[in-house]
C-alpha cells in the first residue's frame, strides 16, 4: 500500500483534510465520497483508561469509533497507518460543566435608580419567576462555535456537556463533541443533566435578590411541580412541566463555596434529590460535612494567582484567609480525594481552557493522584452524565475521541500534537517536528563546540560554546523534511558558519561553509553528559515535591480561626462576683462549677478535684449576652422584594465564616437572633444561633428554639428613603402596611381552613409560615418605631387571635408601654439611637427605663456588628437614663432577651442546670472599662483574652511566612495579581442587594 | 388619636401639656453676673493633672483661681462640689452637629456640597444653633464642637462653636479654623460584594489635588497688581497655605497619611491628620513631622479581618505611648453625646485616664488652636467646664449636673428629657 510508505510528516495534512461524514437523512450533492476514516495508530503507548495502558499499541479507528487497541497489533487492511512511536494516546477529556456553543447570557441585574421589575419578562406560558428556566433545552440552543472549540481542543477536550448558564433552574444540558462537521453529528446526547444554581442570570425580576430568596424559590418550585402534577386544569405552566420532566436527570448544582454547597445539598435533601455539586474549590476547608452530604463534586482547577505583595501597605488588603487559600487551593483535589469524596474535574473558571495543563500538574504536585486527575476528566464525568458507553475511554465501540501527546500530561509538561474528535483529526502541533537531544558535541572543520538544547520540540533553542569555554552563542536552526540547517557566529565579530545536515544515527552529519566561505564537514554526536537543563529540571521537580504548608488550616479558615474545636471541661470559677439574674441577685465571693456544658453548681467555697480552677477574685461572672437583633453571620439580610417574604429562612444563609462571630465573643455575646432585614412588612424567618466559632452553620443553630419571624413597619417597608425609583412596590404608606398584614393573615386563615377541609391545596410556604403564627407555633419580632404603628399591629394581632411577641427597635415604645404590657409584647430597643430618620425623631434614651417601669419585658439589642461587642455598655445606659438598677439593667442584654426568645430555660442566667454560656469580666460588666476576659458557650471556652494575644502573634508570623512565600513565587516567575481584598459587608436592617 | 404628625410639633405639645413644658430648645444662658465658687471638687485639669479637694473661683466668665488651698472670697456664690468631679467642657472635633438634624431627611442635611473642590464652603454658615440635637449632646458634657463639612476631595472649612448660642455668630469660637481635605482612597470598595480593589483613579485624583494646591499657592502669592479674577476656591486655601489655619487631612491608611502630610508640608500648610486608623504604624514619621492626629471613633470595627480584634480600642494608647499628639473624636452628630465614652473605651484598653480626658479637652483645643482660652481648667482660661457626680467617661456614673460655657450656667434640659417627663406624667395619671 502506497500510502503506508508516505513519510509520516505528510500524513498530518491528510488527516486534517478529514472526510465528510454520512448524515443518513441528509441528501448528498455530488459524487458520493463518504470515507470511513479508517486509521491504525501504531507504536504509541495507549492509555485506554486510567486503569488500562497498552504499550506499543495499535489503535484502530473506523467510522469515528474505536475498533480496537491491541499491543503490537497488525495494521488492518485498508487502514492508514499513523506511526506514533514514543508518543502517548489518551482518551480526550470531557468537560462536564461547559457552556460551549450556547448563546450569551445577558446581564440581568437592574441598576439602582431604576424601578423594580415585579413580574417576569419571559413571554409565554412559563414560570412566574424569570429566574426559573427549566424549559431551557441546551440541545435546541446548541450550534457549533469553531472559535470556542479550538482552545478547548487545545486543552485536550473532545466532549462537552454544555448548558445555558442562565437562571436558578437552567434547564437541561446537551452533550456535544468538539468536532466541527455538523450540529447533527456533534450533538451526541440531549438532556444529559438538569442544571441549577444560586444565580438569577439574566432575570431582571426583583424576586429573589438574596440567597435565602433563591433557596425559598427552589423549595416552592418543587412543591408547585408536585401540585401541578395533581391539579385539574387550573393552570398550564410549561416551566413546571419541564421541571418535572428533568427530575430524573443528574441534577448539577453550581455553587461558589463550601457553605453554598451545604445549602444546596440541604434543599436537595428536603426533596429527595442528591445534587452533584459544582464546587468553589475551597472544599478542603470543610471536608467532613461535605462528605456527609453524599454529593459528587465537580471541582474547579482555577487556583488563585500569586498575590503581588511587594508593597507592604498594599499587601495589607489581603487577608490571611486569602493567602492561605492561595497556598492550599492546588491541594484541594488531593484533599477531596483523600477524604473519599467522589469528584470529577472541570476547566470551568480557568482564564483560558489551556490553563488546564498547568493546573492539572499543580494539583498532582500538591498531592493528587495523577490517575484520579485522569479519571476526573474522562471516565468519572462520563459516568456522571450517563455517557460512559460513548466516551471516556478508548475501549472498542466508543467514539474515537483521543489526544496524542509526547508525555504524561498529568505529571509532565506535555505537548498535545493532535486531538481527534469522532475520528477526525485536529492537528495542534506538527507531530514530526525535529526533536534534538539536549546536548551535542559538535565538530565543524577542525573546531569543536559543545551544543546545548532547551525547550520543547517545535520550539527548541540551541546554543554552542567553544570546547572548554563557557561563552554561549545562539544557533539558529530550521528543519524541513528531515534536513536541518544551522547557522551561528562563533565570535562576537567575524562571520557565520552555515551548515546543512541530515540525521545519522542519534546525531547529524553534514557539510557547510565556515565564516571564510570554505567548505567544512560537520558532525554532531549526542553528548553523554546530562545537560544542565535536565539537572536543573530534576532539581526543580524535587523542590516542587509538595512543600509543607506555611499557612495553617483553621475553622473557619480566616484570621482567628480555630485549629481544633474547644472542649467542654469541668471548670470551677472561684471567688467571683456572680450576676445570677435570679432571685439571689448579685453574689459576692461566689464559686460556679460547670461541667458537660452545663452549670452544675453555684455556691460558696465549692470544691471539685477534677476541675480546672480559675481564680476569679475581683472579677465578675455573668451569663452570656444575648443579642435579640443581629445581622452578623449572614450571607444576606433582606429579600424584601415583595411585601411578604415569609417563606425565606435566615437559617438557610447563616455564614459561619464571619469574623464578627469571634469579635462578639470577645464582647461577651454568646447567643444571637439573626433577623431578616426590614425592607418589607413581612420579612423572613429568624435564625437563633449560639456563637460556636469554628462550627458549621448547621452546628451553630440553637437547637430546639421556637421559630421566629421578622416583621417590619414604618419608613423602611414604605421604602421612604430608597429614592424616587422605588415608588411602585406596595405598600408606600402606613395605611398600606396595615392592609398588607390584614390581607396576609386573612389569606393564611383561609389557607388553614382549606387544609383542614382536606382540599387539594397547593402547599404554599409563605402562607404556611403565617398560619404558624396564627396557630401560636411561630413568633414575631417586629421592627417598629412610632406609636401609631405599634398600636396598629397589636390591635390587628388581637383581631386575628395572636400576640406580637417582640417589638424590636421600638423607639417610641415609651409612649405605649402600658398597651404593650397589656398585650404582652416585649420591647427590644436601642439604648440611645435617634435622629437618623424622621420616624426616630422622638426617640429617647429613657425608652428602656420607661418600658421596663411599665412592666414591658425590655431589652437592648445591637443591629450593628460593632455595637454588639459593647452591649454591656449599652445596658449601662439604662442606669444613666432613667435610673434602672444595675441588676435589672444587666438583664436587658441577658435574661430579658432570653425570655423574648423563649430560651430562658436554657440560657440567660447563672443557675444550676442551665447551659454554661458564661462570661468572665475583669470588672463590673456595666462599666466602660469592663473587658470580657473569657467567654464560654456550652461550657467550651471560645474566647480567652490572653490566648487571643498569642493567636494574634501567631497570625502575624504566619502572615509573614505566606507573604515571603508569595514573594519567592513572584521571583520565580509566577503569574501575579495585584492585591484585592474583601471587606465584609456589614449588614443592617436596611441592607438590600440590587 | 389626637397625635397627628403633620402638625407642628411645637403647637402640639403646647396644646397637650400647657406651658409647663417647653417644646423648643432652652434659652441660651445669660452672661455670668455673679462670681461663684465650686468647692471640694476633684478637678481633672485636662493637661493630665488632677487636683483633689480643689476650689474653683469663677468671675467674668473666667477661671479666676483653681487649686486646693483657694479660699472663697466674699461676694461669691458657693456650690458645694464635695465628692464631685470637674472636667473641662468636652470638645467634639470632626462632627456634623448642627449641620444635620435628621439623617434621612434631605432637607435637614447641610454637610455635603456638590463638586470636587469645595474649600470655600463654610460649615459656620450652615450651623443651626436651634438644632434639637445640640442640647442632648451638651447635656453629656460636650460644650464645644467643630462643625465639619464632609465629602468630595476638599469638603470645605470647619469652625469651632460653643453649644449654647442664639445664632452662629455668637456661637463661633474660632471661625474657619481649617480646610478639610479627603485624601483619595487607594482602594475602591464595592458595597454590594464587599470587594476591595485598587482605585484605578487614585494617581489621577492625587495629581488633581496636588495641582489644585499648587494653583492655590500661586494664586495666594500674587499681588493685586498681578490682576486676574477673584477665584473663591483658590482663595479659600490661602489661610491654610499661609499656615494660619489648619489643613485637615482625612486619611486612615499609613501610606495616605504620609503622602498627604508631605504634600501639605510642601505647600507650606500645617497638616492635622483626621481618622488616623493606621497612625499607630507610623508614629516616628508623625513625631518627626510634628503632625497631630484626630483619631476617629475608638468604637469601631477593625479595618481588616486580620487586624487585632480590638485595634481601634487600642489606637489611642499606642499613640500616647509613642508620644504622638492626638485627640479622640466620634462620628456624626447625635452620636457626639457618647464622646466621653469613646474616650473611656480607650482607658479600658490601656490609655491612662487623664490622658483620655486630655484627648477630648486640651488636646483638641491645642490642635485647633483655642487652647489659650479653652480645653483645661486653668486659671485665666474661660470658665467652660462641667461638674459630674461620678466618672464622666463611664456611663455607669456619668451624671452631668452642671455645665458652664464662659461662666454661663448652661441649661441641660433637652427635648428628650422633656419627652421623658411628658410620658412619666402619662403613666403617673394612669396609675392615679
Amino acid at each position: 500500500m502506497l500510502i503506508r510508505r508516505w513519510p509520516a510528516i505528510a500524513l498530518a495534512l491528510i488527516l486534517c483534510a478529514g472526510y465528510a461524514h454520512a448524515q443518513v437523512t441528509f441528501p448528498y450533492n455530488g459524487v458520493y465520497d463518504q470515507r470511513e476514516g479508517h486509521y491504525a495508530f501504531t507504536g504509541a503507548t495507549v492509555h485506554v483508561s486510567p486503569e488500562q495502558t497498552v504499550e506499543n499499541a495499535t489503535l484502530t479507528i473506523r467510522n469515528g469509533k474505536v475498533v480496537s487497541v491491541v499491543s503490537g497489533g497488525a495494521v488492518n487492511a485498508g487502514a492508514v497507518e499513523v506511526k506514533l512511536n514514543g508518543k502517548h494516546v489518551y482518551p480526550s477529556f470531557i468537560e462536564v460543566y461547559g457552556d460551549y456553543g450556547m448563546p450569551e447570557v445577558k446581564e440581568g441585574r437592574r441598576g439602582r435608580g431604576t424601578p423594580p421589575q415585579l413580574e417576569s419578562n419571559t413571554d409565554g406560558a412559563y414560570a412566574w419567576n424569570q429566574a426559573m428556566r427549566p424549559e431551557t433545552d441546551a440541545a435546541a440552543l446548541f450550534t457549533i462555535d469553531a472559535k470556542a472549540a479550538k482552545p478547548l481542543r487545545e486543552a485536550g477536550f473532545g466532549t462537552v456537556s454544555t448548558h445555558h448558564p442562565d437562571g436558578i433552574s437552567r434547564g437541561s444540558a446537551a452533550v456535544v463533541t468538539l468536532g466541527e462537521s455538523s450540529d447533527n453529528e456533534v450533538l451526541i446526547k440531549r438532556d444529559a443533566a438538569h442544571h441549577l444554581s444560586f444565580d438569577k442570570g439574566s432575570s431582571g425580576q426583583a424576586y429573589p435578590n438574596s440567597r435565602m430568596g433563591e433557596i425559598a424559590l427552589l423549595r416552592q418550585t418543587y412543591l408547585d411541580a408536585e401540585w401541578y402534577a395533581g391539579q385539574n386544569g387550573e393552570e398550564t405552566n410549561l416551566s413546571l412541566e419541564a421541571w418535572t420532566d428533568r427530575q430524573d436527570l443528574p441534577q448539577i448544582f453550581a455553587v461558589d463555596n463550601w457553605q453554598d454547597a451545604l445549602r444546596a445539598d440541604q434543599v436537595g435533601d428536603e426533596f429527595g434529590k442528591q445534587y452533584i455539586i459544582r464546587g468553589g474549590g475551597d472544599e478542603y476547608q470543610r471536608l467532613q460535612p461535605l462528605k456527609a452530604s453524599g454529593a459528587t463534586f465537580i471541582l474547579p482547577l482555577k487556583f488563585p494567582d500569586t498575590y503581588d505583595v511587594s508593597d507592604p501597605f498594599a499587601a495589607d488588603l489581603i487577608s490571611i484567609g486569602q493567602l492561605r487559600h492561595w497556598e492550599r487551593a492546588p491541594g484541594n483535589v488531593a484533599a477531596v480525594a483523600g477524604a473519599g469524596i467522589p469528584f470529577v474535574l472541570t476547566a470551568d473558571g480557568l482564564d483560558k481552557p489551556t490553563d488546564l495543563h498547568d493546573a492539572m500538574r499543580k494539583a498532582v504536585r500538591a498531592g493528587a493522584d495523577a490517575k484520579d486527575v485522569f479519571a476526573g476528566l474522562t471516565t468519572a464525568p462520563a459516568r456522571l452524565l450517563g455517557i460512559e458507553k460513548l466516551v471516556g475511554t478508548l475501549e472498542s465501540g466508543k467514539l474515537a475521541n483521543f489526544i496524542v501527546t509526547d508525555k504524561d500530561p498529568f505529571t509532565d509538561k506535555a505537548t498535545i500534537y493532535q486531538n481527534w474528535v469522532q475520528g477526525k483529526a485536529f492537528e495542534l502541533k506538527p507531530l514530526q517536528s525535529v526533536d534534538l537531544s539536549s546536548a551535542y558535541d559538535i565538530t565543524v572543520g577542525s573546531a569543536k563546540y559543545a551544543a546545548s538544547i532547551t525547550g520543547a520540540p517545535g520550539s527548541q533553542k540551541m546554543t554552542v560554546s567553544p570546547a572548554g569555554d563557557t561563552t554561549r552563542t545562539d544557533v539558529s536552526f530550521t528543519e524541513s523534511g528531515g534536513v536541518v540547517t544551522f547557522r551561528f557566529r562563533p565570535g562576537k565579530e567575524g562571520g557565520y558558519y552555515r551548515i546543512n545536515a541530515t540525521p545519522d544515527g542519534d546525531g547529524y552529519v553534514g557539510t557547510g561553509r565556515d565564516p571564510d566561505g570554505n567548505i567544512v564537514t560537520f558532525t554532531a554526536t549526542p553528548a553523554s553528559t546530562k545537560s544542565t537543563e535536565d539537572a536543573k529540571k530534576e532539581e526543580k521537580d524535587k523542590e516542587e515535591d509538595r512543600p509543607e504548608y506555611r499557612g495553617r488550616l483553621t475553622y473557619p479558615n480566616i484570621a482567628y480561626g480555630l485549629s481544633e474545636m474547644p472542649r467542654a471541661g469541668r471548670v470551677l470559677f472561684r471567688n467571683a462576683t456572680v450576676w445570677t439574674n435570679e432571685d439571689d441577685g448579685i453574689l459576692e465571693n461566689t464559686d460556679v462549677l460547670i461541667e458537660d456544658g452545663k452549670i452544675s453548681r453555684v455556691g460558696k467555697e465549692l470544691s471539685d478535684r477534677g476541675a480546672e480552677v480559675i481564680d476569679a477574685t475581683g472579677m465578675h461572672l455573668t451569663s452570656g449576652i444575648i443579642d435579640e437583633h443581629s445581622h452578623i453571620a449572614l450571607s444576606d439580610v433582606n429579600e424584601g422584594t415583595e411585601s411578604s417574604t415569609a417563606e425565606v429562612r435566615m437559617a438557610d444563609v447563616v455564614d459561619a465564616v464571619d469574623e464578627n462571630i469571634y469579635r462578639q465573643l470577645a464582647g461577651g455575646v454568646t447567643t444571637s437572633q439573626l433577623l431578616h432585614g426590614s425592607a418589607n412588612p413581612i420579612g423572613g424567618q429568624s435564625a437563633i444561633i449560639k456563637l460556636r466559632w469554628g462550627a458549621t452553620p448547621q452546628e451553630m443553630m440553637f437547637a430546639g428554639a421556637d421559630p421566629f419571624i421578622k416583621f417590619a413597619l414604618g419608613e423602611n417597608v414604605k421604602q421612604s428613603n430608597w429614592g424616587d425609583a422605588n415608588r411602585i412596590r406596595y405598600p408606600q404608606t402606613r395605611m398600606g402596611v396595615e392592609q398588607i398584614f390584614e390581607n396576609y393573615f386573612s389569606r393564611a386563615a383561609e389557607y388553614g381552613r382549606a387544609l383542614k377541609a382536606g382540599e387539594n391545596v397547593r402547599r404554599d410556604l409563605e402562607l404556611e409560615t403565617l398560619l404558624e403564627i396564627l396557630n401560636d407555633e411561630r413568633f414575631i419580632t417586629c421592627h417598629s418605631y412610632q406609636q401609631g404603628e405599634i398600636n396598629m399591629l397589636m390591635e390587628l394581632a388581637e383581631r386575628h387571635g395572636f400576640r406580637v411577641n417582640t417589638f424590636t427597635h421600638i423607639l417610641e415604645g415609651y409612649k405605649v408601654a402600658d398597651k404593650m404590657a397589656e398585650h404582652g409584647a416585649a420591647g427590644s430597643t436601642f439604648s440611645d439611637w435617634w435622629a437618623y430618620k424622621f420616624e426616630v425623631n422622638e426617640a429617647i434614651p429613657y425608652n428602656g427605663a420607661l418600658m421596663h417601669e411599665q412592666g414591658v419585658l425590655t431589652g437592648f439589642n445591637s443591629d450593628d456588628a460593632e455595637m454588639a461587642r459593647r452591649l454591656n455598655q449599652e445596658a449601662a445606659k439604662a442606669v444613666l437614663f432613667g435610673g434602672v438598677s444595675e441588676e435589672e439593667a444587666w438583664k436587658f442584654v441577658t435574661l430579658n432577651p432570653a425570655r423574648m426568645l423563649h430560651i430562658d430555660d436554657r440560657v440567660g442566667s447563672v443557675r444550676a442546670g442551665k447551659d454554661a454560656d458564661l462570661v468572665l469580666w475583669n470588672e463590673n460588666p456595666l462599666s466602660i472599662y469592663a473587658r470580657a476576659e473569657r467567654t464560654y458557650v456550652d461550657g467550651k471556652e471560645y474566647f480567652n483574652r490572653e490566648e487571643n494575644e498569642a493567636r494574634r502573634d501567631e497570625l502575624l508570623a504566619e502572615r509573614n511566612a505566606l507573604i515571603q512565600a508569595s514573594l519567592d513565587d513572584k521571583k520565580s516567575g509566577a503569574k501575579t495579581q495585584s492585591p484585592k481584598g474583601n471587606s465584609r459587608r456589614l449588614l443592617h436592617c436596611d441592607s438590600v442587594n440590587h | 388619636m389626637i397625635y397627628r404628625i403633620e402638625y407642628p410639633l411645637t403647637l402640639l405639645l403646647v396644646i397637650l401639656l400647657g406651658t409647663c413644658v417647653r417644646a423648643q430648645n432652652p434659652t441660651p444662658a445669660a452672661r455670668q453676673s455673679t462670681p461663684f465658687a465650686v468647692t471640694g471638687v476633684t478637678v481633672h485639669v485636662g493637661d493630665g493633672t488632677v487636683l483633689e479637694g480643689a476650689t474653683l473661683l469663677i468671675r467674668d466668665g473666667k477661671i479666676a483661681e483653681v487649686g486646693s488651698g483657694v479660699q472663697v472670697p466674699s461676694g461669691y456664690e458657693s456650690i458645694d462640689g464635695s465628692g464631685k468631679h470637674v472636667y473641662p467642657g468636652l470638645i467634639a472635633l470632626n462632627s456634623q452637629l448642627g449641620l444635620t438634624e435628621i439623617g434621612a431627611v434631605r432637607a435637614t442635611n447641610d454637610q455635603r456640597e456638590v463638586g470636587t473642590f469645595n474649600p470655600n464652603a463654610r460649615a459656620l454658615i450652615a450651623f443651626n444653633t436651634d438644632s434639637q440635637v445640640i442640647p442632648t449632646v451638651r447635656s453629656r458634657g460636650v460644650l464645644l464642637a467643630q462643625a465639619t463639612p464632609e465629602g468630595s476631595l476638599v469638603s470645605g472649612r470647619s469652625s469651632i462653636l460653643q453649644l449654647d448660642a442664639w445664632n452662629f455668630e455668637d456661637a463661633a469660637v474660632l471661625a474657619d479654623d481649617g480646610v478639610h481635605v479627603n485624601w483619595p482612597n487607594r482602594n475602591s470598595y464595592n458595597w454590594q460584594t464587599g470587594d476591595l480593589k485598587p482605585n484605578e483613579n487614585y494617581d489621577e485624583q492625587v495629581r488633581e489635588l496636588e495641582s489644585f494646591l499648587q494653583q492655590a499657592g500661586s494664586y495666594c502669592g500674587r499681588s493685586e497688581e498681578d490682576g486676574g479674577n477673584r477665584l473663591l476656591k483658590l482663595e479659600a486655601f490661602c489661610e491654610a497655605i499661609a499656615g494660619n489655619a489648619n489643613a485637615y487631612l482625612h486619611a486612615d491608611e499609613a501610606r495616605n497619611i504620609q503622602a498627604g502630610v508631605l504634600l501639605m508640608k510642601r505647600m507650606g500648610a500645617r497638616p492635622v491628620v483626621v481618622g488616623g486608623g493606621q497612625a499607630h504604624l507610623i508614629t516616628d514619621f508623625l513625631k518627626r513631622e510634628g503632625v497631630p492626629v484626630i483619631l476617629s471613633s475608638t468604637q469601631a470595627l477593625p479595618n481588616s479581618q486580620d487586624d487585632a480584634i480590638d485595634q481601634p480600642y487600642r489606637n489611642p494608647a499606642l499613640l500616647a505611648e509613642a508620644g504622638v499628639e492626638f485627640a479622640i473624636s466620634h462620628e456624626g452628630y447625635w452620636q457626639q453625646r457618647n464622646l466621653p465614652f469613646v474616650a473611656g473605651q480607650a482607658v479600658g484598653f490601656g490609655l491612662p485616664y487623664e490622658k483620655a480626658v486630655e484627648a477630648i479637652t486640651l488636646a483638641p483645643a491645642r490642635i485647633v488652636g483655642i487652647d489659650a482660652d479653652y480645653g483645661s481648667v486653668t486659671r485665666g482660661k474661660s470658665a467652660t467646664f462641667v461638674i459630674v457626680d461620678g466618672d464622666l467617661l463611664d456611663m455607669r456614673t456619668s451624671v452631668v449636673e452642671k455645665a458652664y460655657i464662659d461662666g454661663r450656667d448652661v441649661n441641660l434640659d433637652n427635648k428628650q428629657a422633656e419627652l421623658y417627663r411628658k410620658f412619666k406624667e402619662k403613666y403617673r395619671r394612669l396609675t392615679r
